[in-house]
C-alpha cells in the first residue's frame, strides 16, 4: 500500500468577511478562542462528530456581521402569552420587545447584563473552546444574546420567548444565551429561529443552561429559518441533584441544521428528557447529535426523536448516553424512529451506550422505514383518499413527539406551519 | 347489488380465482365456505381493490358501475365494505378521527354535507352500543392493544358507522370465544335490511348459527362449485369438503 503523500495543507477558519463589532464577552474568553481558532481547522467527515455532516457550504463562503432591520414580527410570535425578547441577526431590538417582568427575574440582553455577578460567574464555565470550532467562533465574535436569570423559589408565570430573527445575504448572527434557574425555581422558555429576506445566512448559537437544585426547566425551541440558511446550535446544559430538564427540539427548516445537546448531570434525582422532531424536504440536510452524560446516581433520562424525511433530504441522528462508573441506578432510554418518504431521502442513525456503571436500566433503539403500507390499504377500503390517509399517519407519527410539548400554543403554532409546508392537518 | 362473472385473479403470477361466478341481491345473506386455499379470502381482497392482485379476466358490476375500475377508497365511497380477517393497528390514528374523516370524505364523494361534531358523537355512541363496544375503545388509536375480539367488535362498529350497501365478512369469527361471537353476530344482524346485503366468508358453520344466510356457496379451486341454503353448511360441518369433491368428479 502506498502511503498518502499529500498531508492537507492547513486551513484555518475564515468565515468571517466584514466585522465591524466587537464581541461582547469578556477579553479573557476572546483571547483564549481567538488562540484556539488560530490552531484548527473546520471539521471533515473524518471527524467522528461530523462524520455525516459536510460543513463545506459552510466553509467556502464569507459571511458579514450586520445588525438588520425587520418591521413587522406578527407571524414569528409563537406564543401571545409570553415575555418576549427580540434579536435579529445577532443584535437585541428592544422596539419589538415587550414587557416588564416580574420580580426575581432577570431578562436581558448580554450587553446590559454582562456586568452582573451572577453573568460573570457562568458563561463560558461548561462550554467546551478547544478543539470546537463553533463554540470558539460564538465565543470571540458573540454580538449579543439572552441573559436569563430565575432567581431562587421563582416560578414564572408565563413563558419566556426569544425570538430570533435572521436577515440579508451572507450574514453571520453568533448569537449567545445564558440562562440560570437558581434553586426551586420554575421556568418554560420558547425559543424560535426565523429568516426574512435572508439568503446564505448562518447563525452559530450557543445557549448555556444551569439548572440548579430542584429547578424545573422546559425549552422548547422552534427552528424555521429558510431553505437556505445554515444553523449551529448548541446547548451546553448542567443540571443539579433533584431537576428537571426539558426540550423539545422542532426542527422545520434550514439547508443545514445541526444541533448539539450536551446534557451533564451532575447531581442524584434528575430527570432529563430530550424530544425532537424534523420534518424535512428538498435538500435540507438536519443533524441532531445529543448527549446525556449522567455523571450521578438515581436519575433518568427520556429521549425520543422522531423524523420524516421526503425528496433529497438528509437526518442525522446521533444520540449518545454515558452512565460514569458511580452513577448507579440510572435508566436511561433512547429512541429514534424515522420515516423516508421518498427514495431520495437518507437517514443515518446512531444511537450509542456506553455504561461504567453496574447497576442502571438503558435501553436504546432506532428504526427507519416507510409508511405500514397495510394500514394505508386499511384507511382507504375505510374511505379514506390515499393522500389523507398518507396525511393522517404522518400526522400520528409526528404527533408522538409534538404531544410532549405542553404549552398549546407553541403546538398550534408548529401545526400550522406544517399545514402550509406539507399541507398535514395535525390537532391535538 | 353486485355480479361478479367468470372472475379471474393471480398473485405473483399464480392463479387463485378461476373463473367464480356470483350474483347478491339486496336483502340477502351470502355465505362463502371452502377449505384452506380455495381462494375465500382472495375474493374479499379482490372486491376490496387489493393491489397485489391482477384480474386477468371477468367482470364485477356494482350497482351499476364496474366495480374493478374503482380505487379502492371509492368502493367504500360506493357502499362496499370490507371487515378485515386481521384488522390492522395503527398506532397515533384515533379510530374516532379517522371514522369521521373518512365518513365525510364518503359525504363528499355523494355530495352530501360533513355530518356536525354533535351528529357525529350521537352516531357514534348509537353504533358503539350495537357490537357493545366500550366508548373509550372506540376513541383510542386504530386497534392498538385491542384483544382479538375487540379488533372484530371495532369493524363490526365500523361498519355500522358507515353503513355500507354490501358488506363482506372475511373470516371475522376467527380468533373469537363463543361470546364475542354472539356480539359480532348480533351487530350484523342489528344492521341487516332490505336495503343491504352481506356475505360472510367463514371456515366453520358456527357463525352461521347466528347469521343465517339465504345462500351458501362452496369455493373450491378458485371456482363455486355448489350452492345450496343453510343445511349445506351443516352437511359440510359434518362430512367435510370431500365429498363435495368427489360430487363434482373435480
Amino acid at each position: 500500500m502506498s502511503e498518502i503523500i499529500n498531508a492537507p495543507v492547513f486551513k484555518k477558519v475564515e468565515l468571517i468577511l466584514k466585522n465591524e463589532f466587537d464581541g461582547v464577552l469578556s477579553e479573557e474568553l476572546k483571547t483564549k478562542s481567538s488562540s484556539i481558532l488560530d490552531g484548527i481547522q473546520m471539521p471533515t467527515t473524518r471527524t467522528e462528530a461530523w462524520k455525516y455532516t459536510r460543513l463545506g457550504k459552510i466553509n467556502n463562503k464569507k459571511f458579514s456581521v450586520r445588525k438588520g432591520d425587520v418591521s413587522d414580527i406578527s407571524s414569528f410570535i409563537i406564543a401571545k402569552d409570553a415575555y418576549t425578547l427580540v434579536f435579529v441577526n445577532g443584535f437585541l431590538n428592544s422596539t419589538l420587545s415587550s414587557g416588564a417582568l416580574p420580580e426575581g427575574i432577570v431578562c436581558t440582553s448580554i450587553n446590559e447584563g454582562k456586568t452582573d455577578s451572577t453573568f460573570a460567574k457562568y458563561i463560558g464555565k461548561n462550554l467546551r473552546l478547544e478543539e470546537e470550532v463553533f463554540n470558539s467562533l460564538n465565543t470571540l465574535n458573540s454580538t449579543d444574546g439572552v441573559f436569563i436569570h430565575i432567581g431562587s423559589k421563582v416560578i414564572l408565570d408565563k413563558p419566556l420567548q426569544v425570538l430570533h430573527i435572521l436577515s440579508e445575504t451572507n450574514t453571520i448572527a453568533n448569537l449567545r444565551n445564558l440562562i440560570v434557574c437558581e434553586k426551586n425555581s420554575e421556568a418554560k422558555i420558547i425559543q424560535g429561529y426565523f429568516s426574512e429576506n435572508a439568503t446564505d445566512s448562518f447563525t452559530n448559537v450557543v445557549t448555556e443552561v444551569f439548572v440548579e437544585e430542584n429547578a424545573h426547566l422546559t425549552i422548547d425551541k422552534i427552528q424555521y429559518e429558510n431553505d437556505s440558511c445554515y444553523q449551529i446550535a448548541t446547548e451546553q446544559v448542567q443540571q443539579e441533584k433533584n431537576s428537571t430538564f426539558t426540550i423539545n427540539t422542532v426542527t422545520l427548516n434550514g439547508a443545514i441544521v445541526r444541533n448539539n445537546l450536551n446534557i451533564e448531570v451532575v447531581g442524584q434525582n434528575c430527570l432529563t428528557n430530550l424530544n425532537g422532531t424534523y420534518l424535512l424536504k428538498g435538500n435540507q440536510h438536519v443533524d441532531n447529535h445529543t448527549i446525556v452524560d449522567h455523571k450521578a446516581p438515581n436519575c433518568e433520562s427520556h429521549e425520543l426523536y422522531k423524523g420524516v424525511v421526503n425528496d433529497k433530504s438528509t437526518a442525522v441522528f446521533n444520540g449518545k448516553v454515558f452512565v460514569r462508573k458511580d452513577a448507579q441506578k440510572i435508566n436511561a432510554f433512547q429512541s429514534n424512529a424515522n420515516v423516508l418518504l421518498s427514495d431520495e431521502s437518507t437517514v443515518n442513525s446512531k444511537p450509542e451506550l456506553e455504561i461504567y456503571a453496574d447497576d442502571v436500566k438503558c435501553s436504546h433503539g432506532s428504526t427507519t422505514g416507510q409508511l405500514d403500507e397495510e394500514a394505508v390499504f386499511y384507511l382507504r377500503a375505510r374511505g379514506l383518499s390515499e393522500k389523507s390517509a398518507r396525511k393522517l399517519m404522518i400526522g400520528a407519527f409526528v404527533n408522538d413527539v409534538l404531544k410532549k410539548i405542553e404549552n398549546e400554543e407553541v403546538k398550534i403554532f408548529i401545526f400550522e406551519i406544517l399545514h402550509q409546508r406539507f399541507d398535514w392537518e395535525l390537532s391535538n | 347489488m353486485i355480479t361478479i362473472k367468470n372472475l379471474h385473479a393471480s398473485i405473483d403470477g399464480k392463479e387463485i380465482l378461476k373463473g367464480l361466478n356470483l350474483e347478491v341481491k339486496p336483502g340477502e345473506v351470502h355465505a362463502i365456505m371452502g377449505p384452506n386455499g380455495a381462494g375465500k379470502s382472495t375474493l374479499a381482497s379482490v372486491l376490496a381493490g387489493r393491489e397485489e392482485y391482477e384480474i386477468t379476466e371477468g367482470t364485477v358490476d356494482f350497482d351499476g358501475k364496474d366495480l374493478l375500475d374503482l380505487k379502492t377508497e371509492d368502493r367504500a365511497r360506493e357502499g362496499l365494505f370490507l371487515a378485515f380477517q386481521y384488522p390492522i393497528e395503527i398506532p397515533g390514528v384515533s379510530n374516532i378521527n379517522f371514522l369521521r374523516a373518512a365518513l365525510n370524505e364518503i359525504r363528499e364523494y355523494r355530495g352530501e354535507k360533513p355530518i356536525s361534531a354533535k351528529d357525529f358523537l350521537i352516531l357514534v355512541r348509537e353504533k358503539s352500543a350495537i357490537v357493545e363496544l366500550d366508548p373509550k375503545l372506540a376513541s383510542r388509536s386504530v386497534n392498538e392493544g385491542f384483544s382479538g375480539g375487540e379488533k372484530k367488535r371495532n369493524e363490526i362498529f365500523q361498519m355500522a358507522m358507515l353503513n355500507p350497501k354490501l358488506a363482506i365478512l372475511d373470516e371475522t369469527d376467527s380468533g373469537l370465544d363463543i361470546d364475542a361471537l354472539r356480539i359480532v353476530a348480533n351487530g350484523v344482524n342489528k344492521l341487516k335490511s332490505k336495503d343491504n346485503a352481506t356475505i360472510v366468508i367463514t371456515h366453520y358453520q358456527r357463525l352461521l348459527d347466528y347469521i343465517i344466510p339465504d345462500f351458501v356457496h362452496v369455493l373450491y379451486d378458485g371456482k363455486i362449485v355448489k350452492t345450496g341454503t343453510k343445511e349445506l353448511a351443516l352437511d359440510l360441518e359434518e362430512r367435510g369438503y370431500d365429498w363435495i369433491k368427489e360430487e363434482m368428479s373435480l
